[in-house]
């Protein structure tokens, strides 16, 4: 039998502490319940009949192993680095969301909870989310920040379609950080009855952790199919980075392979300002968002910035607090890309290679598109490409034009 | 050093400063003081008050819209501590404006403004002495009482480890949940603070949604004291909130506080 879930991993200096990052940064009321599912993450990942599940699921349900695709025309047209990318876009509904909502999905049916809550920034994790739900029969209610709705309007209905409710916020910047914020309202209210599957790796221990967990399958198929492909390791990962859950996933077997670049790709936005972006290394500090000690944008005096970018799933003012580390660490770099570079590289890679990646993934591909020229044709770059575009095309459509007359565009 | 409640049941009265200004925060805890609190919880406003109802976020927004920060609410801190030397102050705020401020600083700057205790939403006690956020050692060097949450879903274990880490008084969470009002109280607070008398000695509050005289009533019942928050909050938003000087939110707080230890009022009302 496949193992899901690997033994606990090397990178925690004490469990969920990265470095100085991570730890339980929530009220008391919640203490209880993470305790309670840190203690049943550990018993699942010992019981095989819950990986033996899980493995099934993700397998049948959600459609792994994905692909890794050669690049043939962009590799020669950019005359550099040879670029595959890992298809997590292809996976069932659109992302490699599903492998977490499948897994914490499994978990909250084990414990007993009928009620399940998540926060969507994009949309993905919770259209994954109320897909699980439909397949195991548990009630689904997702937040999500009201702008986000309106740029995301596709997953909305999705969602609806699926049984779940969506519940708009209103509160603050009306994106994914407000839509956590809230989930935790109704956490801390319904703790008892609820399960809340958090979307990312962010939040209080165990999630950071389980999160990572749940995602890893990405590296660890990458390593094996490019073994297989080119018979070595690549140059260098590359991967978005919101909350950090696909990058993470995609870094993590990886980060004993000291000769492998990992780079995150951070949302650039439209300005370098506070509040134009999501650049949360360049422009961050070290502090307390949301449960957990890392990165957060944030003013003078401590409050949290507005971010911003094309990609609701990159909108976000903190990140995962292992990717802290790896940045201390320099075991990983981190870069941003802009709204702009992200719309190219989307553009590129749907007319060269006929795959119209999401938002999101775009800042990853867009990070290849500068890096392969300047590589040699000896190098392997690896992208995540996390979603796929669909969820998008109404932003697309709007930046780009699609609907003009012709001759107007 | 506990913090003492003068009274029967004490009186611990939450206001977010600088809402709707500093100076009517101000206004409105000195005349809350003479109208009955033993203490005031001074609330650091805070961009993603993830523990609070709707009403506190309103407030929140509006201090910080006012440009309101936490060096302010420290100076404010020392003129109520001036002008009002015997009243229990407690500074009341979310983590990270206080470790952005550095909690060294904080310590030092809260105990120089003559406050008696620090509650901080989102810390637990075990990242209270973690070495990112050792915020214990802070506070208990400069004498500055840690007062920490404790829930009905807290286990015993728990609650023992708060009762040790906790000087001025405990904060009993009346249910799960954010702040704000509710229309009665359950089960739950009282027989968390019987499980908290088991390992403390230190005066017991019973907070979140305590609105009433009636539900004050309830609580002096088994607790020493309630915390009103969100009904005061909303009371302050209600009453002219073009006034910004809080002479006239004042006044309204002063009339609804000492109404609060009048449970025969309320009922026949």
């Amino acid at each position: 039998m496949a193992s899901v879930i690997l033994p606990s991993a090397p990178s925690e200096s004490r469990p969920g502490r990265f470095g100085i990052y991570g730890g339980r940064y929530v009220p008391e009321t919640l203490m209880a319940a993470l305790v309670e599912l840190e203690r049943e993450y550990e018993s699942a990942k010992a019981d095989a009949a819950f990986q033996t599940e899980l493995a099934d699921l993700l397998r049948d349900f959600a459609g792994r192993p994905t692909p890794l695709y050669f690049c043939k025309r962009l590799t020669e047209q950019l005359g550099g680095a040879k670029i595959y990318l890992k298809r997590e876009d292809l996976l069932h509904t659109g992302a490699h969301k599903i492998n977490n909502s499948l897994a914490q999905g499994l978990l909250a049916k084990r414990m007993g909870k009928q009620r399940i809550i998540a926060e969507t920034g994009a949309g993905q994790h919770g259209v994954a989310t109320a897909s699980v739900c439909a397949h195991l029969g548990l009630e689904c209610i997702i937040y999500m920040g009201e702008v986000d709705m309106e740029r995301q309007h596709l997953n909305v209905l999705r969602m609806k379609l699926l049984g779940a409710e969506v519940r708009g916020v209103s509160s603050g910047s009306k994106t994914l950080k407000d839509a956590i914020s809230e989930a935790m309202r109704d956490w801390v209210t319904n703790v008892r009855t609820t399960y809340y599957i958090l979307g990312s790796a962010l939040g209080a221990h165990p999630y950071p952790t389980m999160v990572r967990d749940f995602q890893r399958c990405i590296s660890r198929e990458m390593k094996q199919q490019i073994i297989e492909k080119e018979g070595r390791l690549p140059t260098a990962i590359i991967a978005c980075v919101g909350g950090g859950s696909n990058a993470i996933g995609a870094f993590y077997e990886f980060i004993p392979d000291r000769d492998v670049r990992l780079i995150g790709v951070e949302a650039g936005g439209r300005g370098s300002a506070l509040g134009e972006h999501a650049a949360r290394f360049s422009g961050g500090n070290p502090g307390v968002l949301q449960g957990t000690f890392s990165y957060v944008l944030q003013d003078e005096n401590g409050q949290i910035a507005l971010t911003h970018s094309v990609s609701a799933g990159l909108d976000y003012a903190s990140i995962g607090p292992e990717h802290a580390m790896l940045h201390d660490t320099k075991r990983a770099e981190y870069t941003s890309r802009t709204d702009a570079e992200a719309l190219d590289a989307l553009v590129k890679l749907s007319r060269t290679e006929g795959i119209l990646p999401a938002l999101e993934s775009a800042h990853a591909v867009a990070e290849a598109l500068v890096l392969a020229p300047r590589l040699t044709p000896r190098d392997i770059l690896v992208v995540n490409l996390s979603g796929r575009g669909d969820k998008d095309m109404g932003i697309i459509a709007q930046e780009l034009h699609l609907d003009s007359h012709p001759g107007e565009a | 050093m506990p913090i003492k409640f003068q009274s029967k049941p004490g009186l611990v009265i939450y206001l977010t400063a600088g809402d709707p200004s500093l100076e009517a925060t101000h206004a409105i805890a000195l005349e809350a003081i003479d109208a009955g609190a033993d203490v005031i919880e001074l609330g650091v406003p805070f961009s993603d008050p993830l523990a609070d109802g709707p009403v506190i976020q309103r407030a929140s927004e509006r201090a910080l819209a006012r440009g309101t920060t936490l060096k302010d609410v420290l100076v404010l801190a020392k003129q109520i501590r001036t002008a009002r030397p015997q009243a229990g102050l407690v500074i009341f705020t979310y983590l990270n404006p206080i470790l952005r401020y550095g909690l060294a600083k904080f310590a030092d700057d809260a105990k120089a403004a003559g406050a008696d205790g620090v509650l901080v939403t989102d810390i637990i006690v075990e990242e209270a002495s973690d070495a990112t956020s050792n915020l214990l050692a802070e506070l208990d060097r400069v004498s500055l009482a840690p007062i920490f949450l404790a829930a009905p879903t807290s286990p015993d274990d728990r609650l023992e480890a708060i009762a040790a880490h906790s000087k001025g008084f405990i904060y009993a969470i009346s249910r799960t949940g954010i702040t704000g009002k509710q229309q009665s109280l359950t089960g739950d607070a009282q027989s968390l603070v019987a499980r908290i008398r088991r390992w403390s000695t230190l005066p017991v509050a019973v907070g979140f949604g305590i609105s009433n005289a009636t539900h004050v009533a309830q609580v002096a019942e088994f607790a020493d004291a309630a915390v009103i928050g969100s009904a005061i909050v909303e009371l302050i938003e209600r009453s002219a909130p073009e006034d910004k000087s809080g002479h006239a939110q004042a006044a309204a707080v002063a009339r609804f506080i000492k109404g609060l230890r009048q449970p025969e009022a309320a009922l026949t009302r």
